[in-house]
C-alpha cells in the first residue's frame, strides 16, 4: 500500500502532464495526444469467483475481495472514467453466482463495462451473463481511444456442444487446472471477422486498447493461460502502433510485448495463481491446485490479489496494481525502450530471484 | 527499511557494549518474556534523569486547568491507564475518542499512539500538551516558564542536562518524561514462567487450552506476536478488525474524500482525530491515506491486558469476552451485522463454542505482570 500512496500522490499532483511512472524521466515522454485533457484513467477490477455454497451461503473470501475492490475504486481522486470487469465474475456460471457478482458490482459509482470469463460462460454458453451484461463483444471509443472487449475464452463447436452429459460437467471440465479433458481457449473466426470491420473504420494513429479474459498470447496451455488463435488476433492489431491488450484469468502480474503490441495482466480480487495449500485453520474454498507454491499461509486472506487502476496516458497504459498488505506497483509503457516496464523491478540488480521449486 | 534502521541501532548498541569489555548492556536486564529494552543513542538512561521524567509525568500545572497531568490519564494504580474510562478524560471533563494505552511496555512499539502517527515516546509526549480535549494548552510555552523557572525544576534540569533558561526546550522535557517511561516495563507473568521458563504448573489446565486457541483457532497469535525468547504480543502494525469504522460505513467516502482531497499537516490530524469522533475512526487512514490503513489501528500488546480493561482503540468493548465474541463473530460486535468493506483480510469467523471463548479469556488473564497483580478482578475485565 505503502508504494500506492507516492504513486497516487505524484500522479495528481501531474495529472494532465505526465503520469508517475517511477524514474521515467518526463522529457522521455513523447506525448501522443496534443491536448493533455485526453489523459484519463479508469479502473480495472477482475477475476471474483464468487461462489455460491448453498442457497443464500457464498464463499466469504471471495465475497469480501469483490466487496473491497468495489470500496476502494469508488474512493478514487481523482475519479476514473469508467471501471472495467475483467471476467470471471461467477465460480461455476451458475445464475446466483452471477446475480449475487451484479450486486455487488453494481455499488460501483462508475459506469463499468463487462468482460466473459470461461467461468461466466461454459455452464449456459453466456446466455444467463447476456442478460445482465449485455453482448459477448463490442466495442466503443472515448477520449480518442478505441476500446474492444472481446470473448476471448471459446473453443471449438465439438468441445463445447458434443462432448459433455450436463452443463455443469462442462463447466467443471473449462474450470480445472492441467486437465486432458479441456480444450484451449480461442477467439474464433466469426469474432476475428467481427474485429477486422470494426477496424477498419478506426484510424491508424487511434491508440487501441483490447480486454480480453485470457491473454491473447500463447503463455501456458496446461492452465489455459493461452489464446490458440493469438497469432491471427494480433495479426488484426498489427496496423496500429499503439495496440494494448489488457488480460484477467492469471491471477498475476505479466507484462509482455509482441511487436507493435503491449500486454498487461491484471490482479484477481478472489486468489493468486499459484497458491500454497493454505488459508489453514478454516475450511477452504480454493480450487485444486496442481502446483503448489512453496511459501507459508500468509495469514491476510488478501495477500496477493488486489485491482488496478489505469492511466489512459498519451494513448499507453500505466497499470497501477493496488496490492493488499503489500507494495503496490505500477508498470508503465516505456517509449524509450518500447515495452512495458514495472517501476520498481526493472533493474536486473533490483529484481526478486525466482523461488525454486524442489 | 524503518525495521532495519531500527535493528541497525540496536546491534550497535551492543558492540558498543560490547567493546566495553563484556559490560552489561545499559539498564536493568529485561524481565522474562521481554527483550533489552531499545534506548536511543541520543537519549541515554539516567536515574536522575528518569525521577525528573516521573516529576513531569505527575505535574498537573501544564494544562490550562491545572488539574491534567500525563499521570490522569495514565494512572499507575490503575496500572498506567485511566480504567475503567473508555475514552479519556481532559480538562474541564472533555473527552477525546481514544482509550488510553497503558505505558506499561510502551518503549517496544516502534510508533506511538493508536494510529501510529508519532514516531518514538518523545514525540509522542508533546502533543497531549496541545491537544484541545486533553491538556489544552495553546503551546509548549506555559511548561517551558515553569521548568526554567520553578526552583526544584531548575536544580534538576541544570544536573540532568547541564542546562538552565532558556537552553530547557521541549527536547529535553520529552526526552526526561521518554525516560521515565522506559523504565515501565514488565514481563514475568504466569504465561512467560510457563512457556520462557518451563514451569509446567504457571498455567491452569484452562489456560494451556486456552493458549493452544490463542495459537491455532483462534489465529490470535498471527498478530499479537508470541517468538521463541520473547513475546510482544504485537506485531506493531496496524488493522482494521471491524471496531468503530463499523458505525461510519455510510460515511467512509465523504470523510476519506477530504483528506484524498488535502493533505493534513501532522497537528492537524492530531486534533482532528481526538475531537471528532466520525474522524478518528478513520484510523491509521488519517495518517497515511493508504486505502489498506482504512478504519486500522495499532495492534496493542496483550500484557496485563486483563487489568486494563475497557477494550479496544475507542474503548467500545467492556469486557475480556466481547473482545472474543467480536473476533468470534469476524469483526462485528453483534453477530449478523454488517462487516465492513475494508476488514483486514486476516480477520474472519472463528467458530470458537463459549467454552473455547473462556478458555481464551482465562488464558489473557495469565498475562499480568506481578507487579499489577493486585489489580485483578477490580476492572471488571471479564
Amino acid at each position: 500500500m505503502r508504494g500506492f500512496r507516492t504513486t497516487r500522490r505524484d500522479f495528481i499532483k501531474t495529472a494532465g502532464a505526465l503520469t508517475a511512472v517511477g524514474a521515467l524521466p518526463v522529457s522521455m515522454v513523447e506525448l501522443a495526444f496534443a491536448d493533455s485533457q485526453n489523459n484519463f484513467t479508469f479502473a480495472y477490477i477482475s477475476d471474483a469467483h464468487i461462489q455460491q455454497i448453498k442457497g443464500a451461503k457464498f464463499v466469504r473470501n471471495w465475497d469480501r475481495g469483490l466487496i473491497r475492490a468495489v470500496a476502494e475504486t469508488n474512493l478514487l481522486q481523482p475519479k476514473p472514467d469508467f471501471v472495467v470487469f475483467g471476467g470471471d465474475l461467477a465460480q461455476l456460471g451458475k445464475k446466483e453466482e452471477l446475480d449475487h457478482g451484479l450486486e455487488m458490482l453494481s455499488k460501483l459509482n462508475y459506469k463499468f463495462h463487462c468482460v466473459m470469463g470461461e467461468h461466466d460462460y461454459y455452464y449456459d454458453l453466456g446466455k444467463y451473463w447476456s442478460e445482465l451484461f449485455g453482448p459477448h463483444y463490442y466495442s466503443w471509443d472515448h477520449k480518442g481511444v478505441h476500446f474492444v472487449t472481446l470473448n476471448s475464452i471459446l473453443t471449438s463447436d465439438e468441445w463445447t456442444f458434443n462432448r459433455w452429459p450436463t452443463d455443469e460437467q462442462r463447466m467443471l471440465e473449462m474450470a480445472g487446472l492441467d486437465n486432458p479433458n479441456g480444450s484451449p481457449f480461442m477467439v474464433g473466426e466469426k469474432q476475428r471477422a467481427w474485429l477486422r470491420k470494426d477496424l477498419e473504420k478506426v484510424k491508424r494513429n487511434t491508440p487501441v486498447v483490447v480486454f480480453s479474459h485470457s491473454p491473447i498470447q500463447k503463455i501456458y496451455k496446461g492452465w489455459n493461460f493461452w489464446t490458440d488463435d493469438a497469432e491471427e488476433v494480433q495479426a488484426l492489431l498489427r496496423p496500429f502502433p499503439d495496440a494494448t491488450v489488457v488480460y484477467g484469468h492469471v491471477h498475476q502480474i505479466q507484462y509482455n510485448q509482441i511487436r507493435n503490441i503491449t500486454f498487461s495482466s491484471v490482479m484477481a480480487t478472489a486468489w493468486p495463481w499459484p497458491y500454497p495449500q493454505s488459508y489453514a485453520q478454516a475450511e477452504s474454498h480454493l480450487p485444486k491446485l496442481t502446483v503448489q507454491m512453496n511459501r507459508a499461509d500468509p495469514f491476510f486472506e488478501r495477500d496477493a490479489t488486489g485491482w488496478q487502476f489505469i492511466n489512459m496516458e498519451s494513448g499507453r497504459v500505466a497499470m497501477n496494481y493496488n496490492l493488499y498488505n503489500n507494495t503496490d506497483r505500477t508498470v508503465a509503457f516505456n517509449r524509450k525502450t518500447g515495452h512495458p516496464e514495472d517501476s520498481v523491478y526493472q533493474a536486473a540488480d533490483r529484481r526478486i530471484a525466482p523461488q525454486i521449486h524442489y | 527499511m524503518k525495521r532495519f534502521l531500527y535493528t541497525m541501532v540496536l546491534v550497535a548498541g551492543f558492540v558498543c557494549a560490547a567493546g566495553l569489555a563484556a559490560e552489561k548492556p545499559p539498564g536493568p536486564s529485561p524481565p522474562l518474556g521481554l527483550p533489552p529494552v531499545p534506548y536511543p543513542k541520543e537519549n541515554p538512561q539516567t536515574p536522575e534523569k528518569i525521577a525528573l521524567g516521573e516529576k513531569l509525568f505527575n505535574d498537573t500545572r501544564f494544562s490550562t486547568t491545572g488539574e491534567v497531568s500525563c499521570a490522569t490519564c495514565h494512572a499507575v494504580e490503575k496500572a498506567f491507564t485511566d480504567s475503567p474510562l473508555s475514552v479519556s478524560e481532559g480538562i474541564d471533563k472533555l473527552t477525546g475518542t481514544r482509550n488510553a494505552p497503558t505505558v506499561i511496555n510502551a518503549v517496544y512499539f516502534e510508533t506511538m499512539f493508536w494510529d501510529g502517527r508519532s514516531p518514538s515516546l518523545e514525540d509522542q509526549s508533546l502533543h497531549p500538551f496541545t491537544n484541545p480535549v486533553e491538556m489544552g494548552l495553546a503551546d509548549h510555552q506555559p511548561i517551558l516558564d515553569i521548568v526554567r523557572t520553578d526552583p526544584d525544576y531548575v536544580k534538576r534540569f541544570k544536573s540532568v542536562f547541564g542546562k538552565t533558561g532558556d537552553a530547557i526546550t521541549m527536547t529535553e522535557v520529552t526526552q526526561a518524561i521518554a525516560a521515565f517511561e522506559r523504565t515501565q516495563v514488565a514481563g514475568n507473568s504466569p504465561f512467560d514462567r510457563y512457556y520462557f521458563a518451563g514451569e509446567a504448573n504457571a498455567l491452569s489446565e484452562q489456560q494451556k487450552r486456552g493458549f493452544d486457541l490463542f495459537v491455532n483457532q483462534g489465529r490470535c497469535v498471527s498478530c499479537h506476536v508470541v517468538e521463541q525468547t520473547q513475546a510482544l504480543f504485537t506485531d506493531n502494525r496496524f488493522h482494521n478488525v471491524g471496531v468503530g469504522i463499523n458505525d461510519i460505513q455510510g460515511e467512509v467516502p465523504e470523510l476519506a474524500g477530504e483528506f484524498l482531497k488535502a493533505q493534513a499537516t501532522a497537528s492537524e490530524v492530531n486534533v482532528k482525530v481526538l475531537t471528532d469522533k466520525r474522524t478518528s475512526e478513520l484510523g491509521r487512514f488519517a495518517v497515511t491515506r493508504g486505502f489498506d490503513d482504512l478504519g486500522s489501528f495499532k495492534t496493542p500488546t496483550l500484557r496485563n491486558i486483563a487489568v486494563t480493561a475497557p477494550y479496544m482503540h475507542d474503548g467500545s468493548l467492556a469486557k475480556l469476552r466481547d473482545v472474543m465474541v467480536h473476533y468470534n463473530n469476524g469483526g462485528v460486535t453483534k453477530e449478523g451485522d454488517p462487516v465492513n468493506d475494508f476488514l483486514s483480510g486476516g480477520i474472519r469467523p472463528l467458530n470458537l463454542t463459549d467454552e473455547q471463548i473462556d478458555d481464551l479469556v482465562t488464558f489473557m488473564e495469565a498475562l499480568t505482570s506481578p507487579e499489577y497483580a493486585h489489580l485483578a478482578g477490580k476492572t471488571g475485565s471479564n
